[in-house]
């Protein structure tokens, strides 16, 4: 099993979401983060004061999947993220030792 | 259930039927004498026609008068609470907004009581030159009846409590320099004794009977100030800077950025001010006639003049016009047009309104920068500046043809010719500077030895809310 965590642009993230449904991925963990990465901020003015704002909005999305399905939620996840500029975000793949269903205590893949 | 209701409604018929009703008192005949009757007889008989007349127009005017006074004070209050409250709020971090609301609030409530147990009668008792007297402790002497050296038309009552509200707002333009670091003891303290010896005689001064600066009631330096830029503006704006530097910077200010945490607030507060704003430069006519309407229309020109040279103003040094600029623009030009709002016409209205916008614009953006203090809701850039240059303004631009203050046919202002009367001007104006400088430096001095002035640096870093109020503004989870 592996997560997938994707940080990405928040105005792709509908897309993003409606590609992974069309691939059969339903679960999914959404966060509202801010960051940044090379991409600068911008600056802000009030009453003659200038701010620079260089943690920027960004929409982190998490979901675990069967090693099976990894690579082709990550192909959708990247064409669907992908504006081309700098500032899209970045993907992490992590291992997962384990995944519980709370309901009724099912382990493993039959989990997720 | 039934029984009960139908005793009611016979007793309300009863006691509606024994109360004489206003408009039965005020019907009289309208029946001409009789024909038979001698001519003394007719004559006598149409002179108490004529002077009954006369009474009944008083007593329309006075109607009018008081209606509109009655919603002036109100408009007055709404400018403090959430006028106020709400511009200063949306301009402050999330953390201290119910403490600067908080702040507001508490002068509605405290300043109010002063006021009805002794303010009244120490800025408009008696004739003193500096400072009213006893003579209306506990509204002693103020009831229906007018008070003819302030107000013939309206009840002394109505006139009593449309200054409260100029005696609450001003207190409260001075949290904006504090804001975000002054302890809400402290602050409480701080404005009982600002009241007493910064705002009540410079009220008296200026409006009192027997103030040296009065200018309608024969004072040695008459200042023209119609609804306050000098005993409200120059007096909250000059000791807000006092305070800022008094006080010291915010922990992290400059150098961490300290953004509006909702400008949506300021935006609503802002919009508030300047409809209020009617009531306290338009009520400051004190009747409802032609002079309210100079002073309305003078007051809206100028804070959209304002509001159009600060963004202009903006739109040439940053490239963009901001939503802030734009309603601070507003602000400072209903600040200036303050002194002049019943002096002035519709036209100078728009000159001082663009002046002011440029000039606080300049001293917000450029001033502060330079000397670096934090104020840190512009209450001196705003205020204090906007006041000064107001009052200025109105000794310039003043005429008689829209109030003959000084008698009928007499010039009043630079356009009329006398040019002496911005001498006038500056001399009112420095008073409120010193007034305003010294008292709030004691006050200060005294306000640190009793209950401190500042927070303590984790207590400001936490928030004001928290550790002033135990209170969080938004709890969005709950």
């Amino acid at each position: 099993m592996m997560k997938i965590e994707a940080i990405i642009q928040p105005s792709r993230f509908e897309s993003v979401k409606e590609a992974l449904l069309e691939i059969g991925i339903e679960g999914m963990t959404v966060t509202e983060v801010r960051g940044h990465g090379r991409q600068k901020g911008h600056t802000e003015v009030y009453r003659g004061r200038e701010y620079t704002v260089d943690l920027l909005p960004k929409i982190k999305l998490e979901v675990v999947l069967a090693d099976g399905l990894v690579n082709r939620a990550v192909e959708t996840i990247l064409k669907s993220a992908k504006t081309g500029k700098i500032g899209d975000g970045k993907i992490f793949l992590t291992r997962v030792d384990e995944a519980i269903r709370i309901r009724n205590e099912e382990r493993g893949e039959s989990a997720l | 259930m039934k029984r009960m209701g139908v005793a009611c409604c016979l007793l309300l018929t009863l006691v509606l039927s024994a109360c004489p009703l206003r408009a039965q008192q005020t019907t009289t005949s309208t029946s001409a004498p009789p024909a038979s009757a001698s001519s003394a007889e007719a004559s006598q008989a149409i002179n108490d026609k004529l002077s009954d007349l006369d009474k009944r127009v008083a007593a329309a005017q006075s109607s009018a008068d008081n209606g509109w006074m009655l919603v002036s004070a109100a408009l007055v209050l709404m400018m403090t609470g959430p006028g106020l409250a709400l511009f200063y709020g949306g301009l402050v971090r999330h953390k201290n907004v119910l403490a600067i609301m908080m702040q507001s609030f508490a002068l509605m409530g405290w300043i109010t009581v002063l006021w009805a147990l002794v303010g009244y009668s120490l800025c408009f008792g008696g004739n003193g030159p500096v400072i009213g007297d006893f003579g209306h402790l506990f509204l002693k002497g103020v009831g229906i009846d007018a008070n003819p050296d302030y107000a013939a038309t309206i009840p002394q009552m109505t006139f009593m409590v449309y200054q409260l509200m100029f005696a609450i707002i001003t207190p409260a333009l001075i949290t904006g320099a504090t804001a975000e670091r002054m302890k809400f003891s402290g602050t409480l303290l701080f404005m009982t004794l600002w009241f007493f010896l910064v705002y009540a005689p410079m009220a008296h001064m200026v409006w009192g009977k027997g103030g040296i600066l009065n200018a309608s009631l024969g004072g040695k330096f008459p200042t023209l100030d119609f609804a306050g830029g000098t005993v409200v503006h120059i007096t909250s704006g000059v000791s807000a800077l006092v305070c800022a530097l008094y006080l010291g910077k915010r922990v992290g200010y400059p150098k961490h950025p300290m953004p509006p945490h909702s400008l949506v607030l300021s935006f609503i507060g802002a919009c508030l001010l300047w409809v209020g704003w009617f009531g306290f430069n338009a009520g400051s006519a004190l009747s409802s006639g032609g002079l309210a309407t100079s002073a309305f229309v003078a007051t809206h020109f100028g804070a959209a003049a304002a509001a159009c040279s600060w963004s202009l103003a903006e739109w040439f040094k940053n490239g963009r016009a901001s939503a802030l600029g734009a309603i601070s623009g507003a602000v400072a030009g209903l600040v200036a047009i303050t002194p002049a709002a019943g002096f002035v016409g519709p036209m100078p209205a728009l000159v001082i309104g663009f002046i002011a916008g440029i000039f606080c614009y300049w001293m917000v953006a450029k001033f502060k920068a330079i000397f670096g203090y934090d104020d840190a809701l512009d209450a001196f850039g705003v205020h204090g500046a906007g006041g000064t240059i107001g009052a200025l303004l109105t000794g310039i631009f003043a005429r008689a043809i829209y109030n003959p203050i000084y008698g009928a046919g007499k010039p009043t202002g630079g356009l009329d010719g006398h040019w002496s009367q911005v001498g006038y001007q500056l001399v009112g104006i420095a008073f409120a500077w010193v007034f305003a400088l010294v008292g709030t430096i004691v006050i200060l001095k005294i306000v640190d030895a009793v209950t401190g002035l500042r927070v303590m640096e984790e207590q400001e870093i936490e928030g004001l809310d928290i550790t002033q109020h135990g209170e969080e503004a938004y709890n969005l989870e709950s």
